[in-house]
């Protein structure tokens, strides 16, 4: 990922930084500027989630794309966030430690590195409560 | 709008083709297209040629000029070609693109071709997880084969499906494809070759996954007003339609459904005015097995969470109630990502004109086709009869 | 009266024993360990760096006390391993918590004493009245090169103090250093591992500058060792600390609770702001501790901190986990897993 494009989600990846319709209620991460349901009737606004969710259904990871190579295996889950939201993140745990409705809560970790002489990528993972 | 017929047919053989280029794969399959349709270039009107992702796997773009330059379209003829791209349902979309161009008037003879040149690449896992939300499932470390197996664990814990029913799906596919004399696969496999394959990402293993392979086909599409004079056997178009969804799976209700599916197939039956039972066979999307579970509930056939039963029973069998993935599928018969869709296509020609040799299912009328993009977020759907 | 208002600390889950790495270079386990006084240390995940932990230790002093994010106007991290030659790991850390854009920051570099040096940087601009809060931190994935004697301690961990006047948990009643051009301990730019002195970094290095700085401190304030409930001692090994507060009258009760290097190992910059910190989680108020920390090169920090009722009912130390939850939670891994964690096997 370019510089440019990381940066500029920074303070998203970093706080969990999304929207929330305040028609329908409904939360977005990432954020988007238009609710889904309620396209142009909607109104949407900036929310910080919690952190807080739980697992939804995940997978391990033994085959990766070449940059996540030295993290396998891996958790790959769906966590839903407790405001709603959903998202795909990697989790931090043992590959025999997860399931279905695991609770969860938000860790800030790198999440790849651009070679050994470039960006290094923040953002946010999830953990296991507890 | 007008009714428009598939005239002919043409592939290449699926595979490592390491000795051909995409260009060569193209010409290939294009030639044995217009061979099949008895047609020569000049009466062409235009070209779609569905490419996932030729700017990644062999670093080109503008695929189609170079693909109708190659098989003798360009230099004199100036054939106006278009590259389509809808992810791994870019054949499938290209060929509703040239069913729509000839329906509307605008043209009568349309070549629709797919390819995929996908073994010059390193990284193919990273170039395929383009076709989910780069940014916030790829790069969360999202594969492509993860992002199903999210939709098997879903579905397991869902539906109770077992490791086994699910291992049928690719021991059907390979029982298909070894029928197949263009698949990538033609060796029969035992459930206990999936069931023992390495673990890609859990719950799928290397055998529930289809495999990165080259190879590229092409159909010719013709207004049915003028296909007589090119074949006696034409094979009709009886509904095109696409859905869409969204481009994540995390933000679908649910996981085990592809929504995408479900509105295609339902527009289909609607445009054809046909029953799902009046399907004879179908050839869907089973880039990981679960997938070929989903599809046939989602498409309507079977009701949700009893497909793996279906499959354990040999119903998607050629004999069974609902022979699916007669090719082989993208298991057996391989996955060159923009080929697939055109392939489907392909399959179906030779199996309502009777030409599918040892696959062949007795009596077929009417066949239907399911491509997807991503892990759902398009989904074209065609059904076909003989005219 | 400038003191912590809150603060958080973090220390990775993985650990690898003493006896593990002496197995993989054929050396005598019993003998390191013996030695040094260590007998595991905190390895880092694979995705863990300096800025993660900086980032997780600030996170935990704001669970335990929300302050206003606009008001902290200065992040200051201390480290030797900072994952940039250049690009701060303080801005991370400041956008991590939301303090920016409206802030000041800045990375630290003293060997080992780059933490407390953050701690008195911070106490001088809220105490003149400069800015409400500024955070500083000491964090360090430590580095030791494989088969050398740094590898049996170099450990992982850190922690954030938010220096403030209103309320503070903790009164830092006094500071002062010690600091002399002494080459006990380096690396160069560019250079994976540090370098050290060997004994020398023993004597002239770690012993004459803790035991000046805190005889300094002791002066200065008029106080005794037995004034304070608990000491705190850069720890690069256990024996090192030890015989330091030995030498200026300290007890072992005094330093034990702030002693972690045994079971952590050696933080470099994060290890005496983490013996604090496990201070603080079981401190009451009007315990007085004292603190000294030692950097390579070389120099001394001394403190004078008196706890302050604050500590009951200004703050939630619950809402984070302690020191002690931290050590206790914990993985073994094998030194080929180790090695992997460590970035040692290129992938």
């Amino acid at each position: 990922m370019t510089v440019a494009r990381f940066w500029r989600k920074i303070p998203q990846r970093y706080n969990l930084i999304g929207t929330k319709c305040e028609v329908c209620g409904r939360t977005f991460f990432p954020g988007r500027a238009i609710c889904p349901h309620c396209r142009r009737d909607g109104k949407m606004t900036e929310i910080q989630f919690s952190g807080k969710g739980k697992v939804l259904t995940y997978s391990v990871i033994y085959s990766s794309a070449d940059q996540y190579a030295a993290m396998k295996p891996y958790v790959l889950a769906i966590v839903e966030l407790e405001e709603g939201a959903r998202l795909t993140t990697h989790l931090v745990c043992e590959p025999d430690e997860v399931y279905i409705g695991m609770p969860v809560h938000s860790v800030f970790r790198i999440l790849d590195k651009e070679g050994d002489d470039g960006v290094i990528h923040y953002g946010t993972k999830f953990v296991p409560d507890g | 709008m007008k009714e428009v017929a598939v005239i002919g047919a043409g592939i290449t053989k699926f595979g490592e083709r390491w000795h051909s280029s995409l260009r060569e794969l193209c010409t290939e399959a294009g030639t044995a297209a217009l061979d099949d349709a008895n047609i020569s270039g000049s009466e062409i009107d235009a070209l779609f040629v569905g490419s996932m992702s030729a700017g990644r796997f062999i670093g080109q773009e503008h695929v189609g000029a170079l693909v109708a330059d190659y098989v003798g379209l360009g230099g004199d003829l100036h054939t106006p070609a278009t590259r389509i791209e809808a992810a791994c349902a870019s054949g499938g979309l290209a060929f509703r693109q040239a069913v729509a161009t000839v329906a509307s008037g605008m043209s009568d003879v349309v070549i629709a071709a797919g390819v995929e040149k996908m073994t010059d690449v390193g990284d193919a896992t990273d170039v395929l997880a383009g076709a989910a939300d780069r940014e916030w499932e790829s790069f969360a470390g999202a594969t492509f084969p993860g992002l199903y197996a999210m939709i098997a664990c879903d579905y397991m814990h869902k539906y109770g499906l077992t490791r086994e029913e699910l291992a049928q799906v690719a021991v059907k596919n390979h029982y298909h494809g070894a029928r197949n004399p263009y698949a990538h696969f033609q060796n029969e496999i035992t459930l206990s070759t999936v069931m023992n394959s390495t673990l890609v990402a859990s719950p799928l293993r290397l055998f529930d996954c289809s495999p990165v392979s080259d190879g590229a086909a092409a159909v010719v599409v013709c207004s049915m007003e003028r296909a007589k004079e090119f074949t006696d056997t034409p094979i009709k178009v009886l509904a095109s339609a696409q859905a869409g969804d969204t481009i994540a799976l995390h933000d679908r209700p649910d996981f085990s459904t592809m929504g995408a599916t479900v509105a295609a197939g339902n527009k289909a039956f609607l445009q054809a005015k046909l029953e799902r039972k009046d399907i004879d066979f179908v050839e869907v999307h089973d880039c990981f097995t679960i997938a070929e579970l989903c599809a046939i509930e989602d498409l309507g056939f079977v009701k949700k969470g009893t497909a793996g039963k279906f499959t354990a029973d040999g119903e998607t069998m050629i004999g069974g109630k609902l022979p699916v993935n007669t090719s082989g599928g993208l298991k057996a018969c391989g996955h060159p990502v923009g080929a697939t869709g055109i392939k489907q296509v392909w399959e179906v020609v030779q199996q309502l004109r009777g030409e599918a040799g040892r696959r062949q299912v007795d009596g077929a009328e009417t066949g239907m086709t399911q491509n997807v993009g991503g892990t759902g977020a398009t989904v074209v759907t065609h059904i076909f009869g003989r005219a | 009266m400038v003191g912590i208002i809150t603060y958080g600390a973090y220390i990775p889950r993985f650990r690898i024993t003493v006896e593990e790495i002496a197995r993989v270079w054929g050396a005598n386990a019993a003998e390191i360990s013996g030695g040094l006084g260590v007998l595991e240390k905190a390895v880092p995940d694979y995705d863990e760096n300096t800025a993660t932990f900086a980032v997780e230790a600030a996170r935990a002093a704001l669970r335990r006390r929300e302050v206003n994010r606009e008001e902290i106007k200065a992040v200051y991290v201390g480290s030797e391993s900072h994952p940039y030659a250049v690009k701060p790991t303080a801005v991370t850390v400041g956008e991590a918590i939301c303090a920016t854009p409206s802030m000041t920051a800045a990375d630290y570099e003293f060997a080992c004493k780059a933490g407390t040096a953050a701690i008195q940087t911070s106490m001088g601009l809220v105490a003149s009245g400069m800015m409400k809060y500024a955070v500083a931190i000491g964090a360090d994935t430590a580095q030791g090169a494989p088969g050398d004697a740094l590898e049996y301690t170099a450990a992982a961990g850190g922690a954030a103090y938010v220096i403030g006047c209103d309320d503070p948990i903790a009164e830092i009643n006094d500071t002062c250093s010690f600091t002399t051009d002494t080459p006990d301990f380096w690396r160069r730019e560019g250079e994976d591992y540090p370098k050290h002195g060997g004994r020398f970094s023993g004597e002239p290095g770690y012993f004459k500058h803790v035991e000046t700085a805190a005889r300094m401190m002791l002066e200065k304030r008029g106080t005794r060792p037995s004034d304070y409930t608990y000491a705190v001692f850069h720890q690069p090994n256990a024996k090192f600390p030890q015989k330091a507060a030995k030498a200026l009258g300290f007890t072992q009760e005094q330093i034990k609770t702030g002693l972690l290097v045994p079971r952590l190992g050696n933080t470099y910059s994060g290890a005496v702001p983490l013996g604090l910190a496990a201070v603080l989680d079981v401190a009451k108020p009007g315990d007085r501790i004292f603190v000294t920390s030692y950097g390579s090169g070389a120099g001394s920090d001394s403190f004078d901190i008196t706890v302050t009722d604050a500590i009951l009912d200004k703050i939630d130390r619950s809402r984070a986990p302690s020191v002690e939850q931290m050590l206790a939670k914990k993985k073994y891994l094998d030194y080929a897993v180790y090695a992997r964690h460590k970035g040692k096997i290129k992938v």
